[in-house]
């Protein structure tokens, strides 16, 4: 097994393409686990921690750029983007203990290819764009289009995510992000439910976005959802539609960590519930 | 295929070592650099045992791989003590019995340490979320966050 830990996007892409079973890596927390399983066994790794674009928080035309791999620890620390994208940041400060919370970075939380992994609900209810690097060069793809199915991703051969870009945020916007766990730390999502939203002067809801995870094959953007709160004060007629609509979204699995009815109806309380935070949070902002 | 040739510091100190791509900085710690202080309980980051500090961030050295600590700084449960003297820690997990067997207490000491750094007077909660990473088979945990309290009274006093 080979490791490189090249410095520049252009010269991961090259590595990446010319080897077949190639793997990006990042904080590891899931690739040296299932590397440990023998679930994967790569050729190659290819280290992106090296690159600078990977690893810095910038301001980028009113909206903010995020390197793929930020760890949740630096996502939590850095001092003004909590204010803009609180749900972003909560979402990612669930992922793992504190250890797990110093490498698990967002790049590596979308392209496990988990539809339970905890920071995309947020990251898809936010708008944002992830920016892939390959040997074609660079382009941007939503969140919500990167990941097809369980383990499966919209990259082709030599892509990697280098960065996502969150949207500028219009006065009295915000966002919030909660998951069921059937503990109160350290568990896989069983429901994820993402919202993020913007008001007008008068508190009616002007724009608005809503993702589940872990009620599919892959992350949700539920745009019913979306429209039934639109144009409403979330007064609790719009509650109800909401509710309905992200019940209406889930396809669910059935296991021991929870039954189809029982996520289905956790999907709706916990979409309502952050949708009602984010409102809260949205009039303060 | 050839070795990889890493360069580092561990706990202050200029290091080089050898290891395959596949070896975790645990693997290394314990078996090239016979730092046996971090342990192995689980190899997949749920128990917290194999604890370390890389660059001043609190991770788990079996879910990170040897070659990425090229010139990296890597600080593990053996430079916590000053020669002989205890690190206050140590010491009031010894006084409060906040430990059975053992395995456990390096990662909670190199855990909480960290912890006590950023924030010298946690409240109960804070702790226990801070250490929700670090697993005790023995303790019940409760002896732990006693001695890390404590401990944090003896270090504000200073
Ligand atoms: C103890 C523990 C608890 C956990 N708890 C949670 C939890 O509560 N919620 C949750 O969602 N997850 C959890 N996880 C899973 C994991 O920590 C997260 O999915 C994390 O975000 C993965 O990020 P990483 O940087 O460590 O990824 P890595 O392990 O480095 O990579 C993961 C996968 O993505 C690929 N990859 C990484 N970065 C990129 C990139 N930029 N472009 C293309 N491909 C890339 C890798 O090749 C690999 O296949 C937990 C893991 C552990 C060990
Ligand atoms: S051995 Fe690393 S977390 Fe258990
Ligand atoms: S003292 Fe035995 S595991 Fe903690």
């Amino acid at each position: 097994m080979r490791y490189e830990a090249p410095e520049t996007a252009e010269s991961a892409a090259a590595l990446l393409a010319a080897t077949a079973d190639a793997r990006v890596l990042a904080g590891g927390t899931d690739l040296l686990v299932q590397m440990r399983s023998d679930i994967v066994d790569p050729a190659l790794i290819v280290d992106i921690k090296r690159i600078t674009e990977t690893r810095r928080v910038t301001e980028e035309k009113g909206g903010w750029r995020v390197g793929a791999a930020v760890t949740g620890a630096e996502l939590k620390e850095h001092p003004r983007l909590k204010k803009v994208w609180p749900g972003v940041v909560e979402a990612a400060n669930l992922i793992g203990s504190t250890q797990v919370q110093g490498r698990a970075t967002l790049g590596g939380n979308l392209c496990n290819g988990s539809p339970a992994a905890d920071s995309v609900p947020a990251l898809i209810a936010a708008g944002a764009v992830a920016t892939a690097a390959g040997p074609q060069g660079r382009r941007d793809i939503p969140v919500e289009d990167v990941m097809l199915g369980p383990r499966k991703l919209a990259l082709t051969r030599g892509e990697f995510v280098l960065s996502f870009l969150l949207p500028p945020r219009p006065p009295r916007s915000s966002d919030a992000y909660l998951r069921f766990i059937p503990r109160t730390e350290m568990d896989i999502a069983v429901v994820g439910a993402g919202v993020s939203l913007t008001i007008d002067s008068g508190g009616t809801i002007t724009a608005a976005r809503v993702s589940l995870g872990a009620v599919a094959p892959r992350v949700l953007l539920v745009r019913e959802a979306a429209t039934a709160i639109i144009g409403s004060r979330l007064e609790k007629e719009a509650q109800d539609r909401l509710e309905a609509a992200a019940r209406a979204a889930c396809t669910p699995i059935d296991d021991k960590r929870g039954t189809v009815e029982f996520r289905v109806q956790v999907a709706g309380v916990l979409t309502r519930r952050a949708a009602l935070i984010a409102l809260d949070r949205a009039r303060t902002s | 295929m050839a070795k990889h040739h890493i360069e580092t510091t561990v706990n202050g100190d200029a290091t080089e070592f050898l290891c395959e791509t596949e070896d975790t900085l645990l693997d290394v710690l314990r078996d090239t650099l016979q730092l046996t202080g971090s342990k192995e309980g689980c190899a997949s980051g749920d128990c917290g045992a194999c604890s370390v500090m890389l660059d001043g961030r609190l991770v788990c050295s079996c879910l990170v791989l040897g070659c990425e600590v090229a010139g990296r700084k890597v600080d593990t449960i053996e430079g916590v003590a000053k020669g002989q003297a205890l690190h206050p820690l140590q010491q009031k997990f010894l006084e409060h019995a906040a430990l059975q067997c053992g395995i456990c207490t390096p990662g909670f000491i190199v855990a909480s340490k960290a912890l006590l750094e950023r924030n010298p007077n946690p409240t109960d909660t804070e702790i226990r979320y801070w250490l929700a990473g670090n697993l005790c088979r023995c303790t019940g945990y409760d002896k732990i966050v006693t001695a890390v309290k404590d401990a944090a009274v003896a270090l504000r006093k200073g």
